[in-house]
């Protein structure tokens, strides 16, 4: 919502790295431009200037990415497939090849980390940096950002669209403003101008919800927002949001880039193509999905103690229930067993199930964990016969070697 | 009825008695107590899987019985003045006079009471003491998880004149031979007895010299069923069914290293180290040459590490135990040495006291599963 109010909305600041005063600006919002259409335009050659859509390809899927091309069509990302291939019928539709994002992200990940320490990243193609530290060495905060796009796309042939500003909140919003292929740095002297007519969707934290609450006030932009008494917008949206977005509307945004810290869960997801009601091929998906979250925990060293899953019923109604587990584990032996029982006991036995979810929290390294043993248990165990499959996976292929269960219907239920 | 009993020995005997008393009955009569006064007081009570009964010399003027509620006549004996005390029926209700103080108790229907279980056949009898000993070092291995029924028992295999017991929650095994008097020579019978009614009957039978142990043979009375007698007081138990694990086969007899190291010292380092170790978190023990390292915590969080002396006998090796479970072996070896034997850092070990006589074998041995490191 707030990415389409804001592509129409006007740029009150005018474009042009030179032209405006970077100081007290360190925050960089690094994005990448159509990142997964555009991965797939590169690697092939005969898709460049077409539409390209990103995404599921069955009855429920959902744009991941659409090209500039696309999006002339009014295409989307997170818009129905369904709705993309009406907008735009010639579109060349790619499923997504996740494993050449991660291996340009970590890529793009590199050349940021080239310049700080300090980088956030938020996703596959977008990262906060603090270039504070930097400046001695490489320049003014707008040069940097210069210096960024320009490896980008020296290296990985992509474009990106970097904002600068003195605070995440306004980095972001100015890298949206820059798109596609741009750079604006936001003053810290022209904050407000900045914010102060954008719609109020645009404010961190406003959803559906909390935006139909600020238009019932007649609160339209950020601006309307601002100049509103703090006291009515707590009442109105409690105390959490109401003061946070008082201080968001004067570009007041205390949150500090922080580098990537470790995971904090991994996990996976499954949306049936139609609502699924038998408790087995529920089961068998949830045996999947662990089997996926496992061979994930394992790739990482990590261990987790808490399982959760999440059923979400036809009606989008979602329930999530989690367990802790007496001991960290990496085996999706284990993950399933406890995904089924909290399953069995979600009382959602035979109901009609539209999405099934598997996750695994409280995770450490492999360092930091230990299994007791038991006088009943083989010397090796799941763990390891796991451990084999992940070495059959990276040599022959995912999926080389996979649970009974799982071996006739893998083709028909395709990855979440 | 009516008689006159001394303060002390009703207290006591009634004190015993309540143990048994279930907290929540299931019907209303078992929260009471059965007085039967003959030649001698005979108190009783039962929860249906315990029964507990215990006789006292009284003077007795009327013979009767009644039964009331043994919480409160546990309460009232244990707080009343060192004189006589006169317990006599009055109608429905019983009166306990002590000194100026005088209670009248509200009595619950006798005929309503059950019949307690039969004693089984006496099989033979062990020092008290030993007894509860023995039962207190093999009792702490015993399992706790309810779900897992079998392994909250203690195993007793009677032959001849051994008595084994074991018990294992599958993370260690613990296992005690002791001998005993059998009433005939032939004699072999196993059981499986709830660790913790074990415990607490073998540690309250020790007023008596010998504790004497009934054990129903199969198809004969009182299967399925243990009594144990010793200083006036006998009582049930019912036993736990089910297969207990093989366990003889999963103790190592062949080991690549032997550590010895004085208790006292080793426990307190334990206790010490593992001030660092969360919940879950192991202790990792390191022996070499005359030394033991003992470390706990990682990278992320506290850490401590300790050096002590230690004779090794054999391969290095580095393992990790759950130091709760360590401390509770060395609490049960009751030797001022310990020694362990290893195989690997993954295979079991096992913790003995060192025997008085070096080439005997300890009749006390823990057998503990290490803990691995998943890094």
């Amino acid at each position: 919502m707030s990415r389409r109010q804001l592509d129409r909305a006007a740029n009150p600041l005018g474009s042009g790295p030179g032209a405006s005063d970077d100081t007290g600006c360190p925050i960089l919002h690094v994005d990448m431009d159509a990142f997964f259409a555009s991965v797939e335009e590169r690697e092939n050659p005969a898709l460049r200037g077409k539409p390209v859509i990103v995404g599921g390809a069955g009855p429920r899927g959902v744009v991941s990415s659409a090209s500039y091309a696309a999006r002339a069509f009014g295409v989307h990302s997170a818009m129905p497939m369904s709705r993309a291939r009406r907008l735009c019928p010639h579109a060349v539709i790619v499923s997504p090849g996740h494993g050449r994002y991660s291996k340009v992200s970590a890529a793009v990940m590199e050349i940021l980390r080239s310049v700080t320490p300090e980088v956030e990243p938020l996703s596959l193609d977008e990262a906060f940096l603090d270039v504070s530290g930097a400046l001695r060495r490489l320049g003014r905060p707008a040069e940097i950002a210069a210096e960024i796009r320009r490896r980008v796309s020296d290296e990985q042939q992509l474009t990106c669209s970097v904002g600068v500003a003195p605070s995440k909140f306004t980095a972001k919003l100015a890298s949206t403003h820059a798109k596609p292929d741009g750079l604006l740095v936001v003053p810290a002297a022209r904050v407000t101008d900045f914010l102060h007519p954008l719609p109020v969707g645009a404010l961190w934290g406003v959803g559906d919800r909390a935006e139909e609450s600020l238009r019932r006030l007649g609160l339209r932009t950020i601006g309307d927002v601002a100049h509103y008494p703090r006291d009515t917008l707590v009442r109105e949206l409690g105390e959490a949001l109401g003061t946070r977005l008082a201080e968001l509307a004067w570009g007041r945004d205390a949150r500090e880039v922080t580098a990537a810290t470790p995971d904090r869960s991994i996990g996976a997801e499954h949306t049936f193509d139609t609502d699924v009601r038998d408790p087995d091929a529920i089961r068998r998906t949830l045996l999947r999905l662990a089997e996926k979250t496992a061979a994930r925990l394992r790739a990482a060293d990590r261990l987790g103690r808490t399982i959760t899953v999440k059923l979400r019923r036809g009606d989008f109604s979602t329930i999530t229930r989690s367990r802790t587990l007496p001991e960290h584990t990496d085996t999706a032996r284990d993950i399933h067993t406890t995904a089924c029982a909290l399953y069995e006991g979600a009382g959602l036995w035979g109901t009609p199930l539209r999405l099934v979810g598997v996750r695994v929290e409280n995770l450490a390294s492999g360092q930091a964990t230990s299994h007791q043993l038991a006088l009943d248990e083989p010397d090796a165990g799941w763990r390891e016969a796991e451990r084999a499959m992940d070495r059959a996976a990276r040599r022959f292929g995912p999926g080389t070697i996979r649970p009974a269960a799982l071996f006739d219907r893998e083709s028909e239920e395709e990855g979440g | 009825m009516k008689f006159r009993v001394d303060r002390d020995s009703l207290a006591e005997a009634v004190a015993w008695t309540a143990r048994t008393l279930p907290v929540r009955p299931p019907v209303p009569v078992l929260a009471g107590m059965l007085l039967e006064a003959g030649d001698r007081l005979k108190l009783s009570s039962f929860d249906y899987e315990v029964s507990a009964q215990v006789s006292v010399d009284i003077d007795v003027d009327e013979p009767g019985s009644a039964l009331v509620s043994g919480r409160l006549l546990a309460e009232i004996t244990r707080s009343l003045p060192a004189q006589p005390v006169d317990i006599e029926t009055d109608g429905s209700k019983v009166t306990v006079s002590c000194g100026t103080a005088k209670f009248t108790l509200l009595t619950l229907p006798v005929e309503d009471y059950p019949t307690l279980p039969e004693m089984p056949e006496l099989t033979g009898s062990v020092g008290s003491d030993a007894f509860a000993a023995a039962v207190g070092q093999v009792a702490i291995a015993a399992g706790r998880d309810d779900t897992l029924p079998v392994l909250t028992g203690v195993r007793i295999e009677i032959e001849n004149d051994t008595v084994t017991l074991a018990s294992t929650d599958r993370y260690r095994l613990a296992v005690r031979e002791l001998q005993w008097k059998p009433e005939r020579p032939d004699i072999s019978a196993v059981a499986l007895i709830p660790a913790k009614t074990l415990a607490d009957t073998a540690k309250s039978l020790t007023a008596g010299a010998e504790v004497a142990i009934a054990l129903a043979a199969a198809g004969g009375a009182g299967e399925g069923m243990i009594g144990f007698e010793g200083g006036g007081r006998r009582t049930t138990t019912r036993l736990l069914d089910g297969d207990f694990p093989k366990y003889r086969s999963l103790l190592p007899s062949e080991f690549n290293a032997q550590a010895e190291i004085q208790t006292a010292p080793f426990v307190d380092a334990v206790k010490r180290v593992a001030l660092v170790a969360e919940r879950n978190t192991p202790l990792r023990l390191a022996f070499s040459q005359g030394q033991v390292v003992l470390e706990a915590g990682t990278g992320d969080e506290a850490q401590a590490v300790e050096v002590l002396e230690a004779a090794l006998d054999g391969d290095y090796i580095q393992i990790a135990f759950n130091h709760t479970f360590l401390l509770d072996g060395l609490g049960a070896i009751g030797s001022d040495t310990a020694r362990l034997q290893f195989t690997s850092s993954t295979k079991p070990a096992i913790l003995t006291g060192k025997p008085a006589d070096d080439s005997g074998t300890s009749d006390y041995r823990y057998l503990l599963m290490p803990v691995r490191l998943n890094g």
